[in-house]
């Protein structure tokens, strides 16, 4: 990369999606021309449209460093959080930036979050005791190795971007998804936790991990190597098992 | 949605690996059909030989084995997904190590196969 290169501001083109509520019948593209650097994100990039080129353009943000998870958008077609994903990447084309795939649009590129928040309020998103103990009986103790089966999964940051690569959630959103499957993983494969036996029912139900293909690009977008196609696939397996169980008149549910 | 898997490459890839799955269920019917003539006699079993032989044949599987061979390749490639962590020494064993090892048994396993054709053969 040449001095000039590196440090001149250079001028992309980046072409957003917006819906503005009253105003437009469906969602049209709308063209900006903005200056950046190497180190200019997408989301620096939307926050200069909005600051000097068009007020009225909306877009969720906070924390600009992949740990919040809001800036979750379709960049040139792929879920990435904005603030992830460099303006350099793409000139001298010009980058598109659309809201979530499969997802309600709110307003221009902010979608909503609903149906989402409202799977995530059932599937008993926190550590149940398997068994009580009083504060003068110490931590819950946990091996490395038992830490190591739920570890990847606890990186969740609901970013979404999962929901909007997985071609089933699109196809069907009363699928739970992947980032709510893997968050119930989290908690199933905790050593800790005792409510396994009333996720299994959410697992093995059509709407859980019967309806992924393993198709994988949850996986793939994934800002946080969560691993989302794991945490289903390999409980394919346990529902079955499960079933199995209840079937024989096995307790079910267990480990 | 019309069209979804067109819309990406990773899609596209996806679409294949689920397709291949229709060449090993050809296969298995080619394989079916010669155990079928088998039972019905010498003419039904030459018959079957003699079809095999042909030029048509020969072409179809060799379509068969390119979709044979995709398909345990992304087989072995999605098995990771498939599974508990595993752990070997304490560690966690990486998904490549994963497909790597399905990938050798495979080879393994057509290679024995194989030699034992090779050496039953009249």
């Amino acid at each position: 990369m040449s001095e000039s290169g590196s440090k001149a501001a250079r001028v992309i083109e980046i072409e957003v999606l917006r819906y503005r509520p009253g105003t437009d019948a469906e969602p049209v593209w709308q063209s900006f021309r903005v200056p950046f650097l190497d180190d200019t994100s997408v989301l620096e990039g939307l926050q200069a449209i909005k600051d000097d080129l068009d007020g009225s353009l909306s877009f969720r943000w906070s924390c600009r460093m992949a740990i919040c998870g809001s800036c979750g958008m379709m960049i040139d077609g792929v879920p990435r959080l904005a603030c992830h994903t460099f303006l350099r990447e793409f000139f001298p084309g010009k980058v598109r930036v659309a809201p979530l795939d499969h997802m309600p649009i709110e307003r221009d590129l902010v979608v909503s979050a609903e149906d989402f928040v409202h799977k995530l309020e059932g599937i008993t998103p926190y550590l149940v005791p398997r068994e009580a103990r009083t504060v003068e009986q110490g931590e819950y103790l946990q091996t490395p190795r038992q830490l190591e089966q739920f570890r990847q999964f606890a990186g969740c940051i609901n970013c979404m971007l999962c929901y909007a690569a997985c071609p089933q959630y699109g196809l069907d959103p009363e699928f739970i998804g992947p980032g709510l499957m893997a968050l119930i993983h989290r908690y199933n494969a905790d050593s800790r936790d005792g409510a396994r036996a009333e996720r299994m029912e959410l697992i093995n139900a059509e709407q859980g991990v019967w309806s992924c293909t393993a198709v994988g690009y949850c996986s793939v977008v994934c800002p946080k190597h969560v691993d989302p196609a794991n945490a289903v696939n390999q409980n394919k397996v346990n529902g079955a098992l499960d079933w199995v169980k209840r079937r024989a008149g096995l307790k079910g549910g267990g480990t | 949605m019309a069209g979804w898997w067109r819309r990406n490459p990773y899609f596209v890839w996806y679409m294949v690996r689920e397709v291949t799955a229709v060449a090993v269920a050809v296969y298995t019917l080619v394989l079916l059909a010669g155990v079928v003539c088998l039972a019905s006699g010498e003419a039904a079993w030459n018959g079957w030989l003699s079809a095999m032989r042909s030029p048509v044949s020969i072409a179809i599987h060799a379509a068969l084995l390119v979709g044979m061979v995709s398909h345990a390749w992304s087989w072995f490639d999605i098995m990771p997904k498939t599974m508990p962590l595993l752990f070997v020494g304490g560690r966690p064993v990486a998904a490549s190590a994963i497909t790597r090892a399905g990938l050798a048994a495979a080879v393994v396993a057509a290679a024995a196969l194989f030699a034992l054709a090779w050496a039953l053969r009249p």
